[in-house]
């Protein structure tokens, strides 16, 4: 690659279960204005947008960055929407990286904003995801299909209920000095336990919330940010790597990419640490924002990013190692389990790991993060994306 | 100041093809209560749902063979919360991989009494042997049929 890609501006809002202030380009509009006041640049400056936008469904309005483009000021300039589900924002991120680092451009903004909030039911929405030839007739959708990974990896493994209320104690915890995270409020064991089984062993502390809010990243080359004297930190790794469709398929005896775990995102990652010169993950990385909407998937993410070995990351929470003070954080904004605005969660997280190696993520700052990782998955555990961001 | 709201319903009617292999598959569940899956002719995998090629090879599959009824429990999960256009809680559905399959298909598990939720996900457990159950009236849908957890 001929030079590096930074990033030089980030605005994200915060994230509530509604935002009746605004409508959907308001929102959008909202964190972009964030993003390049934090840049310190005008929209002129900006030479191609990347829209970051899932299901159209889900915000209940079809090709929605039609209408977000004056939100973005795209007018006269590149765009391309991206959707890969839950992975949809680091995908997008990955997209303006692309144009930078391609040459296309020097300047790029990536934005959007879901309002899962104002969706009668987002399960009815990501039902639609299956196949209507064999599975759409099963009630699928994404909390029991990661609650199924939950019993797998319970049966492959040592985890239980109450190491899966340990998540959500860490992530509450850390969101409660996240000003920008939906759940704020901090929980403990039993309360997490005594609440309600929503798909075995999934409860409803387990779940992440339905959340309204954008996000936005302005990135740049780096002889754009040397002329113009800019801070940046930098985008170093970059990885995607997808998974075949069929759930059945990710079960059995004899499979490879088991269910339990996350096999493609193990592999996304290893592409990542690949770029970015990393061979030592558990020693090298100083902070983790790793896509988890339920708090069982922690685990499996954990250990696909090279933080533990396979069936090892319980104990290893319950050893407070990725605890804000602990040996390596893992979602010290709370992470999806405390904030889940669909459309732009992998965004958030790209975003939340510049913020720490940049020093810049007040009270949930991780003392001295150098060095930061990212992930995002989306479909039915089928495409992820992964980051390194480096000070 | 007042904000205001406006609520919209979507009700979009599809009519999907299934394809000569989900037809064929579907045909055979509705007339004669069997079920079929296809194999690679590269790798020799069995798979059901069938397919009419290999996601490994993307060679088309050829041979029709027949599996089940009877299999083990893969993955479940028993769903206690009201979803909007899902079925009445509680239900219990996961994946069964059917004796001669080399993947799992997706179906309801039935004959299990899901009011404690710790007994009913022991009587679900991953490796329990399950029996296909097929409806007496069959339409040619994957609601043809169910599991139920055997001792054997």
């Amino acid at each position: 690659m001929s030079q590096r890609v930074g990033i030089i501006g980030i605005g994200q809002s915060a994230f509530k279960s509604r935002r009746d202030d605004a409508s959907y380009p308001d929102l959008v509009r909202e964190a972009v204005s964030q993003a390049l006041t934090d840049a310190g640049l005008e929209l002129e400056q900006i030479e191609a947008v990347v829209y970051s936008l899932s299901p159209d469904a889900m915000v209940g309005i079809g090709n929605a960055e039609r209408l977000g483009v004056d939100a973005v000021g795209a007018r006269n300039k590149r765009f391309l929407r991206i959707n890969t589900g839950g992975s949809t924002g680091i995908s997008s991120v990955a997209a303006a990286f692309y144009h930078v680092a391609a040459g296309a451009c020097d300047v790029v903004l990536t934005a959007g904003a879901d309002k899962v909030g104002e969706c009668g039911d987002s399960q009815s929405v990501l039902n639609k995801i299956w196949d209507p030839t064999y599975e759409r007739a099963l009630p699928l959708g994404t909390i029991n299909m990661l609650a199924m990974s939950a019993v797998r990896y319970m049966h492959k493994y040592t985890m239980d209920e109450t190491d899966m209320a340990r998540v959500v104690v860490k992530n509450r915890s850390h969101a409660a000095r996240n000003p920008k995270a939906h759940l704020r409020k901090q929980t403990t064991i039993d309360e997490v336990m005594g609440s309600r089984y929503i798909s075995w062993p999934v409860k409803l502390f387990d779940c992440c919330p339905q959340s309204s809010g954008g996000c936005a990243m302005v990135l740049a080359s780096e002889s754009y940010i040397k002329e113009h004297g800019l801070n940046a930190v930098w985008i170093t790794g970059v990885g995607h790597c997808s998974e075949s469709y069929y759930l059945g398929d990710r079960m059995g005896d004899n499979v490879e990419a088991d269910h339990a775990d996350a096999f493609a995102l193990a592999h996304s990652f290893k592409r990542s640490f690949a770029m970015a010169g990393i061979d030592k993950p558990d020693k090298q990385v100083h902070v983790a924002e790793l896509y988890a909407p339920f708090s069982n998937t922690e685990f499996h993410a954990i250990e696909a990013a090279g933080l533990a070995k396979l069936g090892e990351s319980p104990a290893r929470l319950r050893a407070g190692e990725f605890t804000i003070g602990g040996k390596t954080p893992v979602n010290p904004s709370g992470g999806v389990l405390c904030t889940n605005a669909i459309a732009v969660t992998a965004m958030v997280r790209v975003a939340e790991a510049a913020l720490q190696v940049w020093g810049r993520a007040g009270d949930h700052q991780v003392k001295g993060a150098k060095i930061g990782i990212a992930s995002g998955n989306g479909g039915d555990h089928q495409f992820f994306g992964t980051m390194v961001v480096e000070a | 100041m007042e904000l205001l709201t406006r609520t919209e319903k979507w009700n979009i009617t599809y009519q999907h093809a299934l394809g000569e292999v989900a037809s064929w598959f579907f045909t055979q569940l509705r007339d004669n209560a069997k079920i079929y899956g296809r194999r690679c002719a590269k790798s020799g995998r069995v798979l059901v749902p069938p397919r009419a090629f290999s996601d490994q090879t993307l060679e088309p599959t050829k041979e029709w063979v027949e599996v089940g009824p009877g299999g083990k429990i893969e993955a479940f999960t028993i769903v206690y919360e009201p979803f909007q256009n899902l079925p009445d809680p509680p239900y219990a559905f996961g994946y069964v991989t059917l004796d001669g399959a080399d993947t799992a298909i997706g179906g309801f598990f039935k004959g299990v009494d899901l009011s404690d939720p710790a007994k009913a996900a022991q009587q679900l457990r991953i490796g329990r042997r399950v029996a296909t159950r097929f409806a007496e009236k069959r339409t040619g849908d994957v609601l043809d049929f169910w599991f139920e957890p055997v001792d054997r």
